[in-house]
C-alpha cells in the first residue's frame, strides 16, 4: 500500500508544483523586446544597404533569421560586437565583401552643379534632401547617415561624401592629434598658419 | 622647439609607488632590530635570502611578461613582500622554506593574478600559509627569546643552521631551542607565548597557570612584547608619513582587543587578555603593515574600517577556538575574499545622489 | 539704516561645512599676485571668435574692412541667450574665417580678425543707469547685449543663468580662486570690491535672493579685508536700497583645493548637495564669480560690454608674471612678448591653472572671456608627468575625491569600456578636478581617462539618437511610399472603375440616341475588348510624353534663337548640359588616370 501512497503524494506534489510555475508563468511574465527590435536597435540606421538588405530593419530580420552579422560596415567592428554579445554568437571580423570600415561622413551637394533632377531625393532612404524638380538640391546635413546611395544616381557626380568635420564641443580628448607646432622659427609657422587658413 | 601636449593636472604630489613602499621598509627597521635582538642573526639572513629571491623572481615574472623588468624591480613592491614573508617566519627555518614562500608569493600570488595591483591575496601572507600548511614543522620551531635561551647562536651559526641544519659545534636546530626552565631538571622545548598558551589551555590547564611559564616574563611574552611595541612604532611612523591611514590599524586593533576584552570579562581563566592578544603573535606587524596592503584591502573608508574589524574578529576567532596559536596570515587571507563584497557594499554616496539612497 | 545692516566684521554667525576629499597642492600664487593689476601694450591684431560660451553661434554683424569703435557689436545676440560679441578696441576688421580656438583640442573654429588703430577710442555706451527702474526682462536682455558671460568656470550667460533660477535664497558670489597659481580674482578683489559688491548686488535684485554671500579663500587676507571695507562703504553709502532684510556678509573659508568648485562651495557654505543632474538653484543657490559680478555692474553702470578680463601671467618661463587687464581676443604670443616669455625646450603653455588648465600647441590663441591665466612653467617647477604604472589599489584617490566617487573602480572601468558600468559608478559626477590624478602614486592620468571616456559616453548617446531619428525617418519613407503605391493602385482602380461606367454609359447611349458617328470606331472596340482599350489608353499617353518631351527639348533651343532675357529653365539647363560634360569629362579622366 505504501508505493499508492508515495505515487499520490508525489502526484499531489507535482501538481501544486505545476500550478504555482503556471501561475508565476503567466503572473511574472516579461514583456522582453523581440529579438528583431534589439538587433535593429544595435545596427546604426545608416540603411545603406551595404549588407545587401534594403535597409537595417530587413538586415536585423535576417540576422534573427540565421545570417551572418558582419556585414555592416557602417556600424563596424563594435555593432558586431554587440551583435555578438547580445545573440551569443561568435563575433567575426567584418566582411570585406561589404566593405570595410571608413570614418563618418556625410553627404553634399555641389549645389551650383546640380540639375535638379531629383533622382538623389528619390535615393536617399532617410528623406535628408531637399529640393525638387529643376530645383537646386540640398543635404541637410543633421539627418544625413552617410549611406552613400546618393552617389550613384547623381547623372552630373555633383555629390561628394565628405568626412564630418570635428567640431570642439564633440572633441573626444585625443591628446596625440594635435599637431603640435615648431616655435624655433616662427616666421614660417605663421606663413604656415596663414597658407592652411 | 616646440610646444608640449600634456593632460591636466599639470602638477603632481610627486609620492610615488616605490616612494610609499621605501617608507614601509624604514617603518619595519624598529621591528626588525627588536626580532634581531631577541632571536639573533637568523631574521637578518632570511631578509637576505628573500629579498634576493624576490628580486630575481619579479624579473624573470616581468620578462616572461614582456615587461620592462627595471620599472617593476624599482617600486620595491617585491622587496615589501619579501620583507613581510621574511620576518613572518621562524628565524632559523632552512633556507628553501624562504625561498620557496617567496617563489611562491611573487610567482603564482601576484604575477599569475596579474602582477602590482591585480592580486587579490596579500602575496606574503598567501606565502606564509602555504609553508605553515606544507611544512608545519618548520615553520613553528620558533627560537625562545635571548632574554631566556641559553645561547643564541652567533651570525655563522645561524648561516651554517639555515643552509645545513647545524651549527659548527654540531647542535642541531632543536637543541638550540632547548630553554633551561629552572625549576626543571631537564631543559624544555620552547613554543611561542600564543602556542604555548594554546597547549597548555587544550591541555586543561587554566590561564594563569599557562602563564606562569618563564617565557611569560612581562605582559605578553619575553621578547613578543617588545618586538610588537617596535613595529607599533614603526606602524606610527608610517602614519604620521601619512602612508597608511588610521583605518585600519585602528579598526584592526579596536576589534581584536573589544573582543579579548569581552572575552577576559567572561571567562578570564580560559581566554586570554587583551596585553596578549595585542601584543603577542604578529598582532602589530598584521595591524600595520600587512592589513594595510593597499592592493589586497578595502578602497573606500567604511570599507577599510569593515575589513579591518573583520580581520580583526577572525584573529580572535581562530585564536580561540581554531587549530593554529596565531592567526593572522588566514585571517588575512579570508578577508581578501571578503573585499570585493566589501567594496560593494561600502560604496560611498557620491555627490548629489543622496535622495537617491533614501 | 539700510539694507547691508545684517552685515557683521566677523564670520561668528556663519556656520561652514566641509566637503570630502580634497588637496593642499603648493599654492604659488605668489609673485603674480604682488603687484597691482597691470595695462599691456595693445596688440596689433586681435582673433575675436564667435562662439566663447555655451549656446548658439550669433550672426556675424560686419564686414571685411569696416572699421569700427571700441565697444562696438561685431555679431548678433542668438537665440536662446546666445552672446553677442563686441570689438574689444578700435581697428578694421580685416577677416572673417576660421581661427584656432582657445579649446584643449586644437581645432579652430569661426572667428573675426580685427586689425587694432591703436587709438582705442571707444564707441557709443549705453548704460542702464537706473536699472531699478528698469523691469527685470530688460535688464536681463541688456547683460545679454553686453555679452555677458561667467568668467570663472565655462562661461555661460549670465542672463540666462539668472533667467533660468527661480526661488533663490542665497546668491554665492565665488572669489575661492581655488587653484594654484592663479591671482585673477585675488587681484580684482582688492582693487575693485566696490564694482564686484555693487555688481553683487544688482545681480541680487535680478534674483530676489535674501542674502548675499561673498566667499573667500583665506590665504587671500588682503582681498578679504578689501570686500569687508567694500562692504562696509556699501553699508554706509545707500548704495543698496534693497529690501532691508537682507544679509550680506563676507565669507572666510579655508583653503582646500578644489573649494572653489560651484558644488563644493555649495556644499561648504549650506551643507547642502546640488542634486546630481540639477542645478544649485533647486536648492535655491545661484552662484556667480566675483569677475562676473564685476563685469554686471561694469555693463549696468558704464554701458560697457565685457571687453576685457583680468589674466594672471605666471610659472617661472615668466621673468616678470603679473595680473593684467587683456582685451579679450589678444593672442596668447602677445601676451608673453610683453612679460619676457623665456621658452626652454618642451615648453608647456597652460590656459587656466596647473590643476585644470589645458596646453596650447601654439600661441595663436585669443584670450576668452573665461580665461583666467596663462600659466608657463618651467619642467622644473611643475616636472611632467612621469611614465605610467601599474593601479596598486592605494585608494589615495578616492580618498581625495571630492565628489566621493571611486577613482580607480572608474579607472578600470574606462580601461574596460564599460560604459554601462562607468554610468552605474556615477562618472558624469566627476567635475574633472583633478584631485586624483595628482595624488596617484603611479601617476596614471586618471582625469584624461575619464575625460575620454565621457566624450565617448557622449558620442555613444549621440549616435544613438540620430541613429533613433534614422530609423524613425526611414520607417516614415517606408510608410509614406507604402501609402503613396496604395494611393496610386486605388486611383487606377477607380480610374478603371470610372472608365468602365462611362463606357457601360456610353454603350447604352448610343442606342437611346443615334447621334454617334464620330465615335463608332472606337466604340465597339472598347466595347468588345478591354484589352485593346488599354492598348490604346497607353498608346495615347505614349504619345502626349513623347509630345511633352518634344516641347521640352526644343524649348531651350527656341529660347536661345529668340535671345530673349535670360529665363531660369535656359539658364538651368544650360549650365545642367555644360555641367553634364565636365562631369563625364572629368569621369573619363578618372578612369584614365586610374
Amino acid at each position: 500500500m505504501s508505493w499508492i501512497i508515495g505515487i499520490i503524494a508525489l502526484s499531489v506534489l507535482a501538481l501544486v508544483a505545476g500550478l504555482i510555475l503556471g501561475f508565476a508563468a503567466i503572473r511574472f511574465r516579461v514583456e522582453g523586446d523581440p529579438i528583431v527590435e534589439q538587433i535593429d536597435q544595435i545596427l546604426p540606421q545608416t540603411q545603406c544597404g551595404q549588407c545587401g538588405y534594403p535597409g537595417c530593419r530587413p538586415y536585423a530580420q535576417a540576422i534573427a533569421d540565421g545570417d551572418e552579422l558582419n556585414k555592416c560596415p557602417p556600424g563596424g567592428q563594435a555593432t558586431i560586437d554587440r551583435l555578438a554579445d547580445l545573440l551569443g554568437r561568435e563575433a567575426k571580423p567584418l566582411d570585406a565583401a561589404h566593405g570595410a570600415e571608413d570614418v563618418k561622413k556625410v553627404a553634399v551637394i555641389r549645389e551650383d552643379e546640380c540639375i535638379g533632377c531629383t533622382k538623389c531625393i528619390q535615393a536617399c532612404p532617410v528623406d535628408a534632401i531637399m529640393g525638387a524638380t529643376r530645383q537646386m538640391h540640398t543635404v541637410i546635413a543633421d539627418e544625413c547617415t552617410g549611406c552613400d546611395l546618393c552617389v550613384e544616381p547623381c547623372p552630373v557626380d555633383c555629390i561628394d561624401m565628405l568626412p564630418l568635420p570635428s567640431k570642439p564641443e564633440r572633441w573626444t580628448w585625443n591628446l596625440e592629434q594635435i599637431p603640435v607646432q615648431n616655435i624655433t622659427d616662427a616666421a614660417t609657422a605663421q606663413q604656415s598658419q596663414g597658407g592652411e587658413r | 622647439m616646440s610646444f608640449f601636449i600634456a593632460s591636466s593636472p599639470h602638477h603632481h604630489l610627486r609620492r610615488s609607488t616605490a616612494d610609499l613602499m621605501r617608507l614601509v621598509l624604514i617603518a619595519m627597521i624598529p621591528g626588525v632590530l627588536a626580532q634581531w635582538y631577541f632571536f639573533g642573526w637568523g631574521v637578518i639572513l632570511q631578509l637576505i635570502l628573500a629579498i634576493g629571491v624576490a628580486l630575481a623572481a619579479e624579473a624573470v615574472c616581468l620578462l616572461a611578461r614582456n615587461r620592462e623588468p627595471s620599472s617593476g624591480l624599482r617600486d620595491y613592491t617585491a622587496v615589501v613582500t619579501a620583507a613581510l614573508l621574511a620576518v613572518s617566519i621562524p628565524p632559523l627555518a632552512p633556507w628553501w622554506v624562504i625561498v620557496i614562500g617567496t617563489l611562491f608569493s611573487i610567482v603564482i600570488v601576484k604575477h599569475l593574478f596579474g602582477g602590482v595591483g591585480h592580486n587579490i591575496f596579500n602575496p606574503a601572507m598567501a606565502g606564509y600559509v602555504l609553508l605553515l600548511v606544507s611544512f608545519p614543522v618548520q615553520m613553528t620551531s620558533w627560537l625562545p627569546p635571548a632574554t631566556i635561551a641559553q645561547e643564541l647562536p652567533g651570525f655563522w651559526d645561524s648561516v651554517r643552521v639555515l643552509l645545513f641544519g647545524f651549527t659548527g659545534d654540531g647542535y642541531s636546530l632543536e637543541q638550540i631551542r632547548r630553554v633551561d626552565t629552572g625549576a626543571m631538571l631537564d631543559a624544555v622545548v620552547m613554543a611561542t607565548p600564543l602556542d604555548h598558551i594554546k597547549t597548555e589551555l587544550a591541555q586543561g590547564y587554566t590561564l594563569s597557570e599557562a602563564k606562569s611559564a618563564i617565557i611569560f616574563q612581562g605582559a605578553a611574552g619575553t621578547g613578543w612584547q617588545w618586538v610588537n611595541l617596535a613595529y607599533l612604532a614603526g606602524g606610527l611612523y608610517l602614519l604620521k608619513q601619512r602612508v597608511i591611514t588610521w583605518h585600519i590599524p585602528g579598526a584592526l586593533l579596536g576589534s581584536l582587543g573589544l573582543l579579548a576584552l569581552i572575552g577576559a570579562v567572561f571567562a578570564p581563566d580560559s581566554l586570554p587578555n587583551v596585553d596578549i592578544h595585542l601584543l603577542s603573535g604578529a598582532t602589530m606587524l598584521a595591524a600595520f603593515f600587512i592589513a594595510t596592503d593597499p592592493v589586497s584591502a578595502a578602497t573606500s573608508t567604511r570599507g577599510k574600517l569593515v575589513y579591518a574589524a573583520l580581520i580583526g574578529l577572525l584573529i580572535y576567532v581562530i585564536r580561540t577556538w581554531g587549530g593554529y596559536p596565531d592567526a593572522v596570515a588566514f585571517a588575512v587571507l579570508l578577508a581578501n575574499l571578503c573585499v570585493p563584497v566589501i567594496d560593494q557594499y561600502t560604496r560611498p554616496t557620491v555627490y548629489g545622489h543622496h535622495e537617491e539612497r533614501r | 539704516m539700510s539694507a547691508v545692516q545684517k552685515y557683521s566684521g566677523n564670520d561668528a554667525d556663519i556656520r561652514l561645512w566641509s566637503f570630502p576629499g580634497g588637496i593642499h597642492p603648493p599654492e604659488r600664487k605668489a609673485p603674480a599676485n604682488q603687484a597691482p593689476i597691470q595695462r599691456l601694450a595693445l596688440a596689433d591684431e586681435f582673433i575675436i571668435p564667435l562662439r566663447q560660451h555655451i549656446g548658439a553661434l550669433s550672426e556675424v554683424q560686419v564686414a571685411v574692412g569696416d572699421h569700427v569703435l571700441k565697444g562696438d557689436l561685431l555679431s548678433a545676440p542668438g537665440i536662446e541667450h546666445g552672446l553677442p560679441v563686441h570689438a574689444p578696441t578700435s581697428g578694421e576688421i580685416i577677416e572673417i574665417g576660421e581661427f584656432p580656438l582657445n579649446h584643449p583640442s586644437g581645432l579652430s573654429g569661426p572667428g573675426i580678425r580685427l586689425r587694432s588703430d591703436h587709438l582705442d577710442s571707444w564707441g557709443e555706451r549705453k548704460p542702464l543707469a537706473d536699472y531699478q527702474q528698469h523691469n527685470h526682462l530688460e535688464v536681463l536682455e541688456h547683460l545679454q547685449h553686453m555679452g555677458i558671460a561667467g568668467l570663472g568656470g565655462a562661461g555661460f550667460p549670465t542672463a540666462r543663468k539668472v533667467a533660468s533660477a527661480q526661488g533663490i535664497d542665497c546668491l554665492i558670489i565665488n572669489g575661492a580662486e581655488c587653484e594654484p597659481y592663479i591671482a585673477a580674482d585675488d587681484r580684482l578683489m582688492r582693487e575693485h570690491a566696490d564694482e564686484i559688491v555693487r555688481g553683487s548686488l544688482i545681480l541680487q535684485w535680478l534674483t530676489h535672493a535674501k542674502s548675499i554671500l561673498i566667499a573667500i579663500e583665506d590665504n587671500k587676507p588682503e582681498a578679504i579685508a578689501a570686500m569687508r571695507n567694500a562692504l562696509a562703504q556699501a553699508n554706509e553709502n545707500t548704495l543698496a536700497t534693497q529690501a532691508s532684510e537682507l544679509a550680506l556678509k563676507v565669507v572666510v573659508i579655508p583653503t582646500k583645493y578644489p573649494s572653489g568648485g560651484e558644488r563644493q562651495l555649495t556644499q561648504i557654505l549650506t551643507g547642502k548637495q546640488v542634486p546630481a543632474n540639477g542645478l544649485p538653484a533647486d536648492i535655491g543657490i545661484l552662484m556667480h564669480n566675483t569677475g562676473t559680478a564685476w563685469a554686471v555692474c561694469r555693463a549696468i553702470d558704464h554701458g560697457e560690454p565685457l571687453l576685457e578680463r583680468v589674466v594672471t601671467l605666471t610659472g617661472e618661463a615668466i621673468r616678470r608674471p603679473c595680473t593684467a587687464w587683456v582685451p579679450l581676443g589678444t593672442p596668447v604670443q602677445h601676451l608673453l612678448e610683453q612679460v619676457d616669455f623665456q621658452p626652454e625646450a618642451q615648453q608647456r603653455v597652460i590656459i587656466g591653472g596647473p590643476m585644470m588648465g589645458f596646453t596650447l600647441p601654439h600661441l595663436q590663441v585669443p584670450v576668452i572671456k573665461t580665461t583666467n591665466c596663462v600659466l608657463a612653467p618651467t619642467r622644473k617647477e611643475l616636472p611632467p608627468a612621469g611614465p605610467e604604472m601599474p593601479c596598486i589599489r592605494c585608494g589615495a584617490c578616492a580618498d581625495v575625491c571630492p565628489a566621493s566617487l571611486l577613482p580607480q573602480q572608474l579607472y578600470w572601468l574606462a580601461n574596460a569600456n564599460d560604459y554601462d558600468g562607468l554610468k552605474a559608478h556615477h562618472l558624469a559626477d566627476c567635475i574633472e578636478c583633478g584631485a586624483c590624478a595628482y595624488v596617484c602614486p603611479s601617476e596614471i592620468p586618471l582625469v584624461q581617462y575619464y575625460r575620454q571616456a565621457k566624450a565617448e559616453m557622449r558620442e555613444q548617446a549621440i549616435e544613438h539618437h540620430k541613429a533613433e531619428i534614422a530609423r524613425q525617418r526611414f520607417e516614415a519613407r517606408q510608410a509614406r511610399l507604402e501609402r503613396e503605391k496604395q494611393e496610386r493602385l486605388e486611383r487606377h482602380a477607380q480610374a478603371a472603375k470610372a472608365r468602365e461606367e462611362a463606357l457601360a454609359a456610353r454603350k447604352q447611349q448610343p442606342q437611346a440616341s443615334d447621334d454617334g458617328a464620330p465615335r463608332t470606331p472606337a466604340k465597339p472596340d472598347a466595347n468588345t475588348d478591354p484589352v485593346a482599350s488599354a492598348v490604346a489608353r497607353a498608346k495615347a499617353r505614349k504619345a502626349e510624353r513623347e509630345a511633352a518631351r518634344a516641347e521640352s527639348k526644343e524649348s531651350p533651343a527656341e529660347s536661345a534663337t529668340e535671345a530673349a532675357p535670360p529665363e531660369d529653365p535656359k539658364k538651368a539647363a544650360v549650365a545642367a548640359a555644360i555641367a553634364r560634360a565636365k562631369a563625364r569629362k572629368a569621369a573619363k579622366q578618372k578612369d584614365e588616370d586610374s
